[in-house]
């Protein structure tokens, strides 16, 4: 199987990879660029785990092909923080204890971050519905959802 | 496999036609890459068409109607405030496929040609009386939505068609749409059963209906019988059970996990009534 050259944009830095047409960007990250903050819960879209902004919006990355990548930008969890501090959303979920074993976390930090790019005002149900495609199988959500809402009154205050 | 990317229509169609093998068109992938996966359907060619200038686009037409572009996601829809106002059923069908996840990705034309019966944007297309405008070797065509699926997991489209764009008419005062379905969870979920509702009224009576039902049969399937009901009637409680009787008769759902055959029939009546009861408000500009 000869394998495709692809150029992209991850979290900012230029970079480029080789792959089998069949593998999904998911695989790329894990296992050609070593990004393996993104997890597969389910290859199959229901679970979020593998979550990533694509050209500007919110994917499965085990749904979209490497190959797809082709000068695209791409932010995946590693590029969540800045350079010295935790994104709002990182430190709020750590303050309220909003993960446990933390498999889906990276996931739902990344749906979370792009909820509050487009809404910082949301209601609890939007922010039920808007997480419905991540699940959690250890939390019960309840600390999720509270973590995202707190996340959001902070960020309103100090806009 | 191989992955193409071809940058106009009428590329996709020779490469599909020049390659041998299982060839797939990829729009938004969540029902190919699902498929890839689990390896149901193992495509020798895949075809994305997503890098086509225009493909993505929502453009409102002379006569009025508006065209959406093959590759246009159910959020663009979402986001789409005008298209949302005139057919709100319709992009209320999109919105409930997935998550926010694969609203980024999913789009109208993957839904119907992935062929389920229980399709939730499908309904709501052909109550619109929408159509695609379909490419081939010998020149396009324009073919009614309603005529597109044929039957479980499959279409009429033959061998390398391609849809380029979905075709919605011109939006009239005092018309209205909704699609409801039932699932028996909140979100995530395949629908049990769905119905679309299209009214248009005159002086608070109906003039013309189209009631299209989902996950009742082999295919997405237009009751005929049951919008009969509703014409020349302003949709009074008589007639509403009359037509909530009139779709659980015309139903032929089969029993799957889901649900049961004789649970579909019942249900489908009362989802029925109430996308009609939706519609009917919504022609009369209540929300
Ligand atoms: C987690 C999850 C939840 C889902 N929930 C729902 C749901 O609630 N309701 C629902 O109805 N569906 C649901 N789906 C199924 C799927 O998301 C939809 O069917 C979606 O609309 C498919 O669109 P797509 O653009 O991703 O299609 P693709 O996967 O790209 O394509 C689907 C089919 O259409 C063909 N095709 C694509 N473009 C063209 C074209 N231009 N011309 C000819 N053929 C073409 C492809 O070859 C393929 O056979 C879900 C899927 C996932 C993964
Ligand atoms: S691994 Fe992608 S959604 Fe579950
Ligand atoms: S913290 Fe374990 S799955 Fe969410």
């Amino acid at each position: 199987m000869t394998k495709i050259h692809v150029k992209t944009n991850i979290n900012g830095d230029k970079v480029e990879f080789l792959t089998d047409p069949r593998e999904t960007l998911l695989d790329c990250l894990r296992n050609h660029i070593g990004l393996t903050g993104s997890k597969e819960g389910c290859g199959t879209g229901d679970c979020g785990a593998c979550s990533c902004i694509f050209d500007g919006n919110l994917v499965s990355s085990c749904l979209v092909l490497g190959v797809e990548a082709e000068g695209k930008s791409i932010e995946t969890i590693e590029g969540m923080a800045g350079e010295k501090e935790l994104h709002p959303l990182q430190k709020k979920f750590i303050e309220m204890a909003a993960l446990q074993c933390g498999f889906c976390t990276p996931g739902i930090l990344i749906a979370a971050k792009a909820l509050l790019d487009r809404n910082n005002d949301p209601t609890e149900s939007e922010v039920r519905y808007w997480l419905a495609g991540n699940l959690c199988r250890c939390t019960g959500y309840d600390k999720i959802i509270k973590a995202v809402m707190e996340t959001a009154k902070d960020i309103r205050e100090t806009a | 496999m191989q992955y193409h990317s071809p940058s106009s229509f009428n590329e996709a169609v020779a490469i599909s036609n020049s390659s041998s093998g299982l060839v797939k068109y990829l729009a938004g992938g969540t029902d190919v890459l699902v498929q890839l996966k689990i390896g149901t359907k193992s495509p020798d060619h895949l075809i994305d068409i997503k890098n086509i200038p225009g493909v993505r686009e929502i453009s409102l037409r002379d006569d009025g109607g508006y065209t959406i572009g093959a590759a246009v996601s159910g959020a663009q829809l979402t986001d789409h405030k005008e298209l949302s106002k005139k057919w709100p059923g319709l992009v209320e069908g999109m919105e409930l496929v997935g998550s926010a996840q694969i609203q980024s990705r999913a789009t109208l034309v993957g839904n119907l040609c992935n062929g389920s019966p229980a399709a939730d944007s499908v309904p709501g297309m052909i109550a619109a009386g929408a159509s695609v405008s379909i490419l081939n070797s010998s020149g396009t065509k324009d073919v009614l939505v309603e005529d597109i699926p044929s039957g479980p997991g499959s279409t009429s489209l033959k061998n390398g068609e391609l849809i380029t764009a979905i075709n919605l008419p011109k939006r009239n005062d005092y018309e209205g749409d909704a699609y409801l379905r039932f699932i028996p969870r909140t979100e995530m979920d395949i629908a049990v059963v769905g119905c679309a509702v299209n009214l248009s009224l005159e002086n608070g009576f109906i003039t013309t209906a189209k009631v299209v039902l989902g996950a009742v049969g082999p295919k997405v399937m237009l009751a005929h019988s049951a919008a009969d009901c509703l014409v020349g009637t302003k949709l009074d409680d008589n007639i509403l059970s009359r037509f909530s009787a009139k779709c659980s008769q015309i139903a032929k759902p089969i029993s799957d996990k889901r649900g049961s055959a004789e649970f579909r029939k019942d249900i489908i009546g009362v989802i029925a009534q109430r996308a009609a009861r939706k519609a009917y408000d919504r022609a009369l500009g209540k929300y």
